[in-house]
C-alpha cells in the first residue's frame, strides 16, 4: 500500500509539473490520456487479472457518460454525487450482464458484451426524447476555483481520479481478492476445489472493471462537453481492448501507454493517410483498422505488450550486469 | 393476423440465416474450440469479392460457388498464419486475434470498396410466394436459404458422426496429443476446419447479403445474432444450431414487429442472458465430465 501512494504521489507531481508547463490544450489532451487510463485500468484487471474479454467497455463508458449527462440536465446536485451515481449505474449494468455470463467458460463474456457493445447505443436512438437523440446531452464542467484555467482544472480531475483508481486497483490485485482474480483465470476447477466461488469472483472482476468503465465515460462526457450515440461507436470498444493489450494485459502501468495511443491515434492516422495521399475513404477506416493490427501483432508477437516488454528488457538488463560484476 | 404470421416467416427466414452463421460457429468450436469473431466479416469479405466477380461479368452461380472456395482458402490461411502461431498459449490469445481481425477486415473492405451502401443482386426472385390469394412475405429466395442452411446442418452432422474425418477433427479439437499418438496430423486437420468453417460463413454471407443493405458492417448484427443463437442451441451441436437459429430469429422477429427494429439487439441480449439462466449449456448439449 505504502509503495502503492509513493508512485502515486510521484505520479501527481510529475503531472502537476507537466499540466503547469503545457497550454491548455496540451492539458486538455492529458485528462483525455488520465481518463483513458482509469477505463483501459478496469480492462486490464478484467482480462489480465481474471482472464475474461470484454468487448463493451464503449457501451460502459457510455452508460456512465449517459448517466452524468442527464443528471447535469435534470438535477442541481453536487458534482461528487453525480459522479458517484453514475459510477454506480455503471456498475449495476456491468453486473446484470456479468452474471449470466458466468455460466459459461471461456470467451463467452466477449460475445455478450459484443452485443451490449451494438445493442445499447440503439436503446439511445429509440427513445431519443430523453437521451436527446443525433444531438445528444450537454454537460457543464465544474468551475474552476480563483485563477485556474478550467482545462487544467478539468485535466486535475481526472487525473487524480486515475491516480486513485489506479491505486485503489494495485491494492485489490494484492489482496485476497486478486489472488482469487488470477486463480480463477489460471484453472477455473482448481480454484473451485480450492474454495473460491468462481461465479462471484468472476462477477466482481466484471464489475470493478464496468466501474472503472463509468467513472471514464463521466469524464468523457464533462471534458467533451456533450454526449452522444456517435461517441461509442463499437471502434471505441476495440480500441480500448487494443489500448489494454498494447499496454499490456494485467499490468497498471501499462495503462498509460494504451491511453495515449488511444487519445493521439486519431490525429497520427490522419497524418498518416496524408503523408501517403491514401484519400478520405481510407482514412476513416485507418484507425479502427490499426487497432486490429496491433491485437493481431502484440498478440503474435509481444503478448505481454509494451509493459511485458520492458520489464523482460529490465530483468535481461539485470542478469547482464550480475554477470558482469567482478566476484 | 396477417401482421403476426408475416412475422413469423420472416422469423423463419432470418432464424435460417442465424442458423448458417451459428453452424460455422459451432463448426470451428467443435473443430478447434475457439470462438471466431471474425467469422462475419470473413464471409463479409468473400460476398464483396463475389459482387466484383458479378461486376466482371461472371456467371451468378459461378461467382457463388468461387466466393466459397474463396472463403474456404481464407480459412486456411487465416489458421496458418494467425491461429497455429498462438498454440500453447493462454486461449484467450487467438480470440483477441479474431477481434483484430474482425477490424481489419472490415477496415479493408471498406477502404477498397467504398463505403455506400449497394445492392446484391439476389439468386431467387425476392416476391412473395402466394397461398390462394394472399401474398406472403416469405419469396422463393427465402425457401432457397431454410433449404441450403438444413442441406449444411445435415452435411455437418454426418460428417462429425459418421465419418472417419469427423472423428479425427473431433479428436484433434478434445484430446491432440493423444490423436498425434494415434497418427492423426493434427494441424492439418484443424487448418481443414477453419476452411470448411470459413466456407460456412461465407455461405451465410451469401445468403445474407441480397435481403439487406450490403456494406462492410453488414454481418455485424448477424454475427450477434449467430452467436446467440449458437450460445443457445449449445455451441457443439449443428442441430442445436438450427433450433437456436430458428429461436432467435422468431424472438428477433417478434421484437422488432412488434417493438421496434432498434430494440432488436437489446432482445438478442435478453434472450441470451435468460437462456443462460436457465439452461446455459444450450439445449442440444451432452452432459460433459471437466478435467481437472
Amino acid at each position: 500500500m505504502a509503495r502503492h501512494l509513493l508512485m502515486a504521489g510521484g505520479g501527481a507531481l510529475g503531472f502537476y509539473l507537466l499540466t503547469s508547463a503545457l497550454s491548455p490544450y496540451d492539458d486538455f489532451q492529458i485528462g483525455e490520456i488520465a481518463l483513458f487510463a482509469v477505463a483501459l485500468a478496469g480492462l486490464s484487471v478484467l482480462t489480465g487479472g481474471n482472464g475474461q474479454i470484454s468487448l463493451g467497455h464503449g457501451a460502459l463508458m457510455a452508460v456512465g457518460a449517459y448517466t452524468i449527462a442527464l443528471e447535469m440536465t435534470h438535477t442541481h446536485i453536487n458534482f461528487v454525487v453525480e459522479l458517484l451515481v453514475s459510477i454506480a449505474t455503471a456498475t449495476a449494468v456491468g453486473v446484470v450482464v456479468g452474471i449470466p455470463a458466468t455460466r459459461l467458460k471461456g470467451p463467452y463474456l466477449a460475445g455478450m458484451t459484443l452485443i451490449l457493445a451494438v445493442g445499447l447505443p440503439l436503446l439511445a436512438d429509440k427513445y431519443s426524447g430523453t437521451f436527446g437523440g443525433d444531438q445528444g446531452l450537454t454537460t457543464t464542467p465544474p468551475t474552476a476555483p480563483g485563477s485556474v484555467n478550467p482545462e487544467e482544472w478539468l485535466a486535475w480531475i481526472e487525473i487524480i481520479g486515475a491516480l486513485v483508481t489506479l491505486v485503489l486497483l494495485a491494492n485489490l490485485m494484492k489482496s485476497r481478492f486478486g489472488r482469487a482474480f488470477r486463480a480463477v483465470r489460471d484453472d477455473e476447477i482448481s480454484a473451485a476445489l480450492a474454495g473460491v466461488n468462481v461465479a462471484r469472483t468472476k462477477v466482481l472482476a466484471f464489475g470493478v472493471s464496468a466501474t472503472c468503465a463509468g467513472l471514464a465515460g463521466a469524464f468523457l462526457a464533462v471534458s467533451t462537453g456533450v454526449v452522444n450515440t456517435g461517441e461509442f461507436p463499437l471502434s471505441l470498444s476495440i480500441g480500448i481492448l487494443a489500448g489494454m493489450v498494447l499496454g499490456g494485459a494485467g499490468s497498471l502501468m501499462g495503462v498509460w501507454w494504451g491511453a495515449i495511443v488511444l487519445v493521439y491515434l486519431p490525429q497520427w492516422s490522419t497524418s498518416l493517410s496524408n503523408a501517403f495521399n491514401l484519400g478520405s475513404g481510407v482514412a476513416a477506416y485507418l484507425a479502427t483498422m490499426i487497432y486490429g493490427v496491433v491485437l493481431i501483432v502484440v498478440m503474435l508477437l509481444a503478448p505481454s505488450g509494451v509493459q511485458g516488454g520492458l520489464r523482460r528488457a529490465g530483468l535481461q538488463l539485470q542478469t547482464t550486469l550480475q554477470r558482469w560484476r567482478p566476484e | 393476423m396477417s401482421l403476426f404470421l408475416n412475422v413469423t416467416l420472416n422469423g423463419v427466414a432470418n432464424g435460417m440465416i442465424f442458423a448458417a452463421v451459428a453452424l460455422a460457429l459451432v463448426f470451428i468450436y467443435r473443430a478447434t474450440r475457439i470462438i471466431n469473431f471474425a467469422q462475419g466479416a470473413m464471409g463479409m469479405l468473400t460476398t464483396f469479392i463475389a459482387f466484383s466477380l458479378l461486376d466482371k461479368g461472371l456467371g451468378y452461380w459461378e461467382a457463388f460457388v468461387a466466393a466459397l472456395a474463396i472463403g474456404f482458402v481464407l480459412g486456411v490461411v487465416v489458421e496458418r498464419v494467425l491461429i497455429r502461431p498462438l498454440h500453447g498459449k493462454p486461449e484467450i490469445n487467438p480470440v483477441i486475434v479474431t477481434i483484430g481481425l474482425l477490424v481489419v477486415l472490415e477496415g479493408l473492405a471498406g477502404s477498397i470498396w467504398g463505403n455506400s451502401s449497394r445492392g446484391f443482386p439476389p439468386a431467387f426472385s425476392q416476391t412473395g410466394l402466394r397461398i390462394g390469394s394472399t401474398r406472403l412475405d416469405f419469396s422463393h429466395l427465402d425457401l432457397f436459404i431454410v433449404g441450403a442452411v438444413v442441406a449444411v446442418m445435415l452435411l455437418t452432422l454426418v460428417l462429425f458422426r459418421g465419418t472417419n474425418l469427423g472423428l479425427r477433427m473431433r479428436a484433434s479439437a478434445f484430446a491432440p496429443e493423444i490423436a498425434r499418438l494415434l497418427g492423426v496430423r493434427v494441424g492439418r486437420i484443424l487448418t481443414l476446419g477453419w476452411g470448411i468453417a470459413a466456407l460456412a460463413g461465407s455461405l451465410a454471407a451469401l445468403l445474407v447479403a441480397p435481403t439487406t443493405s450490403f456494406g462492410p458492417y453488414f454481418m455485424d448484427l448477424n454475427l450477434v445474432f449467430g452467436f446467440t443463437a449458437a450460445v443457445i442451441g449449445g455451441l457443439e451441436s449443428p442441430v442445436g444450431a438450427l433450433v437456436g437459429g430458428l429461436i432467435t430469429g422468431l424472438s428477433i422477429s417478434y421484437v422488432g414487429g412488434y417493438l421496434g427494429s432498434s430494440l432488436q439487439p437489446l432482445g438478442a441480449l435478453a434472450l441470451l442472458m435468460v437462456a443462460l439462466m436457465i439452461r446455459p449449456q444450450g439445449i442440444f448439449a451432452r452432459p460433459q465430465a471437466r478435467r481437472v
